[in-house]
């Protein structure tokens, strides 16, 4: 795919922003954020590839605009509806639907 | 992306839109079809929606994730790699190791794992200099540098360092000799690298603990060098 995401070799994109002493997360939505798709990861329910092929789905004026976990909480909501871990009424609605199965998390890898 | 930046992108947006606005709004129909809510209107609100949806399913526990932060923001990250790096500084025998099978090497310390199952380690010398990028995306080896800055996964780094890298460098500070080669490394989704930077000078005394203490995480993305302090004895 030649998208947006393809950037190698792309002209005026602007200086880049070095941050002296830069925290591992800018906010706690940021970590949280991260914390959330590397559990819902944990199901298995795609791969990096299904989860970069996502990423890349963002049309391109979005995906500029988007900071990183901005774009990736995107692509990942798209992943939970396809796998079927959750519905889009239950992503709108912030509710789980009344009657669907509960389920019992999967072990995270902390072994890094 | 900086919030100046983004600041920056989205004005020029509004300022589109004001221009066009129809054609916005077509292109905005287009984009929720391509991709639903494409943009978390507030981000705090999203995710704190999105966890209490997924924990209420069952999908995530919340002692979990607790855990996932704790250990991104406190065990895995640059000292890692760092200690990777000093000791092949005073081992030579590591160091071969880890240039011919970087994966055994890294493990040999501790580390490993997810982000960072397939290893390469590139070796700076007085003639080759490397610098790692991931063009298409923010791919990092986790296991020893923990979780990529902003600036390496922004539009400017990933676009410009596969045809600029002497540039780009020099904006990090870092001007390189013409007769030194630059060789830059796109990271995969499987394989990522790990520069192992050039012992400074005037540091033989020094022990594997102090060195691991010199190395910052961008010389071992390869846009800084290790330095030993000026004045200092070793």
């Amino acid at each position: 795919m030649n998208g947006i995401h393809d950037m190698g070799g792309m002209q005026d994109m602007g200086p880049i922003q070095h941050e002296k002493n830069e925290p591992v997360f800018h906010a706690r939505w940021e970590a949280r954020w991260f914390a959330l798709r590397q559990a819902m990861g944990a199901w298995r329910k795609w791969n990096i590839d299904a989860s970069r092929y996502q990423g890349s789905m963002i049309p391109p004026v979005e995906y500029l605009r988007l900071s990183y976990y901005e774009r990736s909480m995107a692509a990942t909501v798209e992943l939970l509806i396809k796998s079927r871990l959750v519905t889009r009424v239950e992503i709108d609605s912030g509710k789980r639907a009344l009657g669907s199965a509960k389920a019992i998390p999967v072990p995270t890898n902390n072994s890094v | 992306m900086d919030a100046t930046r983004r600041g920056f992108l989205k004005t020029a947006v509004t300022v589109a839109s004001a221009a066009a606005a129809h054609d916005l709004a077509h292109a905005q129909e287009l984009a929720h079809d391509h991709i639903h809510q494409a943009v978390p209107s507030d981000p705090t609100l999203r995710v704190k929606a999105l966890e209490s949806l997924l924990v209420e399913k069952g999908l995530v526990d919340r002692a979990a994730l607790d855990t996932l932060i704790d250990t991104y923001e406190h065990k895995v990250g640059p000292r890692n790699g760092a200690r990777v790096v000093a000791r092949a500084w005073v081992d030579p025998a590591y160091k071969q190791r880890l240039l011919t099978n970087a994966d055994a090497a890294i493990a040999e310390l501790g580390y490993g794992g997810q982000q960072g199952e397939h290893m390469v380690v590139v070796e700076n010398t007085p003639k080759v200099h490397n610098l790692v990028v991931c063009t298409l995306c923010s791919c990092y080896p986790w296991p020893v540098l923990g979780l990529p800055p902003v600036w390496y996964k922004s539009a400017p780094y990933r676009s410009r360092s596969v045809i600029d890298p002497r540039g780009v460098l020099r904006e990090f500070g870092l001007e390189l000799p013409e007769e030194v080669e630059v060789r830059v490394w796109d990271s995969t989704a499987e394989l990522r690298y790990l520069v192992l930077p050039e012992r400074p000078p005037n540091t033989e005394s020094l022990t594997e603990d102090t060195l691991a203490a010199l190395i910052a995480r961008d010389a071992m993305i390869g846009v800084a060098k290790v330095r030993f302090p000026q004045g200092d004895t070793a």
